[in-house]
């Protein structure tokens, strides 16, 4: 008894630990976002302080941070839901009416996504160029779209295929057309699935960096671009950092809290279920 | 039965039509960028002389491969993706093991430790390089100061080492968020069993848990490389590649190139070879795909 009592003890602490050590850094940048400037560079490092709001305050007061915020949010769903229009379709099609080639066109869509991003990065940047998408959130939404409908295809696949045929069938039976089948029947049937699969292509279009840092300059520029934009003076704004990165990723790491067991499979690509 | 095999063609060709814009925008976004490259990869030219443009054949790729960069960005490449997926695997095996068990609190330490795969990259990036590993006001100076180590400059004197515990932060999260659920689908009865006929803990993983993980942990390597043979933000956030070269990724040096040198044909020939070094390894990542699919007609 007092074995496995010290057992669960030794686990709490090695578990809190382990915890502790990969949440750190993250908590560390919470702590720093209600410093003051001089606070957040003191050494030895200040564990008590007097709290403030103000770095938060000042970040919201810049016009161009709500500007990146804007430009994030717009992508994010955009790009999400132009996927999503493409990729429901597909996975309907390819789930119940399978042919020969489904499995190939899954793996060739699957292997569209190890293309590297910098091996197609002067193609895509002059043509960007030449169609006057450089900078501009159509542009950014475009892109994030296509590189994530692979993996959106991929997770709404395994969803749609845990629906028994049979009820699809039922819904035919009684005269239902396919867009009627696929939008009354299925969608209702698989929202849970659809709504993760939604999550996890905004977190991944959300945190995207390779094709902002280099499409956008100014004006469609997302919070990637923008947090990036502090790395370039050495100077002394750590505590205002916090707080705008603490305010670009809170949304995000609540998501991926909140469906974490559920993107595991679009991440695995539906080796996980 | 008539019935059904009647609506049976019309069928199968308005799926084949709702199937058609996914597979359209795919191919015209693989075929498309990859025509222009391999075109480009054989001529000379360079925006900032415009109008100059003219057939190179295999002079960017000799450019290339006679340069010192290449070689050294082809190696830090494969050190980088190679460091970081033995990271990730180790630690997330560790952790999924830890977090299997039954404690008060697990759920809370899970959340945790999955954190930092979704914070974005540059954020990830500027908090290891202000808050942790700056040389001066950093916690990571002020401790090994404590101890009387001194101050370490991580990013000058370690720059790919230093990107790579970033990196193996970020990415030890995915490992787990895929491992621990799979450590967790294996039948409870097997443990049982295997207890019951005396395996320790050691035995347990050796014979029965790590034969279990061998696939998901395959799935982790290839989803991390694709990403990781494009790593780029951390590399641009924290040491722009230097000193010198000693962190340039093939990624690095073909934005380097390109963006900041605007010579689009070597960056091209830089870009082709980007395309072969991934394919290398999506062959073997498309027979472990594969194999999931087995089930598929």
């Amino acid at each position: 008894m007092t074995n496995s009592r010290r057992k669960r003890w030794g686990l709490t602490i090695a578990g809190g630990a382990v915890a502790m050590a990969m949440f750190f850094p993250i908590l560390w940048m919470f702590i720093t976002s209600f410093k003051t400037e001089i606070t957040a560079v003191a050494t030895p490092p200040a564990v008590f302080f007097r709290p403030t709001l103000e770095n938060y305050a000042a970040v919201l007061e810049r016009a161009d941070y709500l500007a990146f915020a804007r430009n994030s949010i717009v992508v994010s769903l955009g790009a999400t839901l132009l996927a999503l229009a493409l990729a429901i379709p597909a996975a309907y099609s390819m789930a119940f009416f399978p042919s020969r080639r489904t499995r190939d066109i899954l793996l060739w869509m699957l292997s569209t996504k190890m293309l590297p991003a910098v091996g197609v990065l002067v193609p895509v940047y002059l043509l960007w160029r030449d169609l006057g998408l450089l900078d501009t959130v159509f542009g950014l939404i475009l892109i994030d779209s296509i590189s994530v409908l692979p993996i959106v295809v991929w997770m709404l696949f395994s969803f749609f295929r845990e629906v028994p045929a049979v009820i699809l069938e039922a819904s035919r039976m009684d005269g239902a057309s396919q867009t009627e089948e696929l939008v009354n029947v299925l969608l209702p049937l698989c929202t849970p699935g659809i709504a993760a699969t939604a999550l996890l292509s905004v977190i991944l279009c959300w945190n995207e960096a390779f094709w902002s840092l280099n499409l956008t300059t100014v004006k469609a520029a997302t919070l990637t671009a923008f947090t990036a934009s502090f790395s370039s003076p050495e100077g002394l704004f750590w505590a205002k950092l916090s707080a705008a990165s603490t305010l670009s990723i809170a949304p995000i790491l609540i998501f991926g809290w909140l469906s974490q067991r559920q993107i595991v499979r679009g991440l695995s690509f539906g080796a996980v279920k | 039965m008539t019935g059904a095999a009647a609506t049976k063609p019309a069928y199968s060709r308005h799926s084949r039509a709702l199937l058609a814009p996914s597979v359209v925008a795919l191919f015209l976004w693989m075929i498309v960028p990859l025509a222009m490259t391999l075109w480009f990869s054989a001529e000379r030219y360079n925006l900032l002389s415009p109008g100059k443009n003219s057939f190179a054949g295999w002079g960017n790729y000799r450019d290339l491969l006679a340069h010192r960069a290449l070689w050294v960005a082809m190696g830090n490449t494969l050190l980088l993706v190679g460091l970081v997926l033995v990271i990730t695997l180790f630690f997330g095996t560790l952790f999924s093991l830890l977090l299997d068990q039954d404690f008060p609190g697990r759920n809370l330490c899970r959340l945790l430790v999955i954190a930092p795969f979704f914070v974005m990259p540059t954020v990830s990036a500027l908090i290891w390089k202000n808050m942790l590993m700056n040389p001066v006001f950093g916690l990571f100076a002020w401790i090994t100061r404590s101890v009387g180590l001194g101050a370490i400059e991580y990013f000058s004197h370690m720059p790919l080492l230093s990107i790579v515990l970033i990196v193996g932060w970020e990415w030890t999260p995915f490992a787990v968020l895929i491992l621990l659920p799979a450590l967790q689908s294996l039948n409870p009865e097997q443990v049982e069993a295997a207890r019951l006929d005396g395996a320790g803990p050691v035995a347990l993983f050796r014979h029965i848990q790590l034969p279990h993980l061998l696939r998901p942990m395959a799935v982790v390597a290839m989803i991390e490389m694709i990403f990781l043979l494009s790593l780029f933000a951390e590399i641009y956030v924290t040491t722009g590649g230097g000193p010198g070269l000693a962190s340039t990724n093939l990624a690095y040096l073909i934005f380097r190139d390109a963006l900041l040198g605007w010579d689009v044909g070597r960056a091209s020939a830089g870009g082709v070879i980007a395309i072969v070094l991934a394919n290398i390894v999506v062959l073997f990542l498309m027979r472990v795909a594969g194999r999931n699919l087995e089930d598929v007609r």
